[in-house]
Parts: structure tokens; C-alpha cells; sequence
């Protein structure tokens, strides 16, 4: 591993800075600042925010039980542009929260999993991104589209 | 709240009462691979076939709840999102929420709102009636009985 002083977004450069190395901060770690910490930043984000979604999900598909016309009515805010937009951000949230998951199950069960995170977190911005452009392309083309 | 934290390699048996930690660990891995199936699949049938948004009214989800494999499919999802989530939010809670009242009724009021929605999403799924006899005939899926 070479990044092991590496210098790290959020370290204050030392009043050294170019003569000697004296860190007067904990200098980057193999996590601080890297792939390990963003990530778990990001599953922690991202779950936070479909947690949310969830209740809100399960109350409008509620109004089945209510009435055709009431359920009918605001399931017609999610053909709405603007909240289309959003659901893109939505299933890019969701997307991102299942692979990272899938990592973090692979890097818990597997026995080479830790060696190996790094390069497991990029492939989840690969597939991501893989995902993200076919569906953004067809749900934007409904929503606009009608 | 003070954790007394044994000595390293004591027997198992003295150091705690039970493994709940460790179950609610293994549960979200376990329940978070199934979710990615249940919901990846949830996203590909209603928002990218035929379509897509535009598709999704009452008729759709009547269509779709005749089928019992989609009532199971939506029960699960319902009840392993909602436990995922809550466990979820129970850790950022224990992490952030310093004050034992804060965090004691910050859990309070989850462990509230999830029991309300996964009572209320289980009924729905179960008492959901297809074909309301007071409703507009052209809402309802095609199978319901002409009057």
C-alpha cells in the first residue's frame, strides 16, 4: 500500500509542510479519507433518506384500501416531471445502497474481502453507473414522453 | 449508559447475556441480499416494462395482487424494508444521539411508526378488495364484474 501518509482531504497541513514531516493532526489512515470511510458515509446517507421514502411509500400505496380515485390521485404526483426527476435520485440512492450492501456482505463473508474493498468499491460506481444510465434514459422518456 | 468491556479471551459465557447484537448483524446482510432481488425486481416490472410510470393506477396494482406470488413478493418486501430500515436507524440513533433520553425516546418513536406501518401495509395487502362495488367501472381492472 503506498497511500499510508498519504496527504488526506481534512488534514491541516502541518506548519512544516515540505521540510520535515511532522503531522500536528492524525494523519491519513488506510481509512480516514478514502474509499472506506466515503463509502460507509454514503450507505449511511443513502439508507437514511429510502428509510424515509419507505413510509411515505407504504402510506400512498395505503390508499388502495381507501378508494380507486384516492389512490389514483397521488400516485399522479409521481407522473409529475419534477417529482420524476427526483425518482431518479431516488433509485440512484437505491441502487448505490444494494451494490455497497452486496461489498459490504463480501467483505464480512469473504476471505479475501478486505484485500480486496477497494477495488470492490469501484466496481459499485462501474455498475452504478452501468444501471443508472439505461434506467434514467427509459423513466425519464416516460415521465417526459407521456 | 456505561459499557463494562472484559478482559480479552475471558470465556464466552462471562461475557454477556445474549448474541442480540450479532443476530441483528446477520439480519441485515441476510435481509439486505434478498432485498436487492425483491426490489430490483419491483423497479424492473413497474417502472420499465411496457409503460413504465404512466402504467401504475389502481388497476395495475388490482392486476398485479390477484396474483398471490405478487402479494407474497410484496409482504416480504414490505416487512423486510421496514426491519431493515429500523435497524437501520436504530445503529444511527446509538451513534449520534448522546443523551440517554434522546436516544431513548428517538427509539421509542421509531420502533412506534414502524409497528403502525408494517400493521398497516400487512392489512392493506391482505383485506385489499380488487373490484369496490361503489367505484367508477372504468378504474377497476378488467376483471371485476360489469354491473
Amino acid at each position: 500500500m503506498s497511500g499510508g501518509r498519504a496527504r488526506t482531504p481534512g488534514r491541516p497541513p502541518s506548519q512544516s509542510e515540505g521540510s520535515t514531516f511532522v503531522p500536528k493532526a492524525p494523519a491519513g489512515t488506510l481509512y480516514r479519507g478514502r474509499e472506506g470511510m466515503w463509502s460507509w458515509v454514503a450507505h449511511r446517507v443513502t439508507g437514511i433518506g429510502l428509510f424515509f421514502f419507505l413510509f411515505a411509500h407504504v402510506l400512498d400505496t395505503a390508499l388502495v384500501r381507501v378508494s380507486p380515485e384516492a389512490y389514483n390521485e397521488v400516485i399522479a404526483t409521481y407522473k409529475n416531471p419534477i417529482v420524476g426527476l427526483l425518482e431518479v435520485g431516488l433509485v440512484a440512492a437505491l441502487v448505490f445502497h444494494a451494490f455497497n450492501g452486496l461489498r459490504i456482505v463480501l467483505v464480512d463473508f469473504w476471505s479475501k474481502g478486505p484485500r480486496y474493498q477497494k477495488q470492490m468499491f469501484i466496481t459499485v460506481l462501474v455498475l452504478w453507473v452501468v444501471l443508472m444510465v439505461p434506467f434514467t434514459i427509459r423513466h425519464l422518456s416516460h415521465v417526459f414522453g407521456g | 449508559m456505561t459499557t463494562t468491556i472484559p478482559a480479552p479471551r475471558s470465556p464466552r459465557r462471562l461475557r454477556g447475556r445474549t448474541n442480540t447484537e450479532m443476530y441483528a448483524w446477520m439480519f441485515m446482510r441476510a435481509s439486505g441480499v434478498l432485498l436487492v432481488i425483491l426490489v430490483f425486481t419491483h423497479l424492473f416490472v413497474n417502472l420499465m416494462t411496457g409503460d413504465g410510470i404512466n402504467a401504475l393506477d389502481f388497476g395495475f396494482v388490482a392486476g398485479k395482487w390477484a396474483d398471490p406470488v405478487w402479494q407474497v413478493w410484496d409482504l416480504l418486501m414490505l416487512w423486510l424494508a421496514m426491519l431493515h430500515g429500523t435497524n437501520g436507524l436504530r445503529t444511527v440513533i446509538n451513534d449520534y444521539a448522546e443523551r440517554d433520553q434522546v436516544r431513548l425516546w428517538l427509539k421509542v418513536g421509531l420502533y412506534t411508526a414502524t409497528t403502525i406501518t408494517i400493521v398497516l401495509g400487512t392489512l392493506v395487502i391482505f383485506t385489499f378488495d380488487p373490484c369496490p362495488p361503489d367505484a367508477a367501472a372504468d378504474l377497476l381492472p378488467s376483471f371485476c364484474p360489469v354491473p
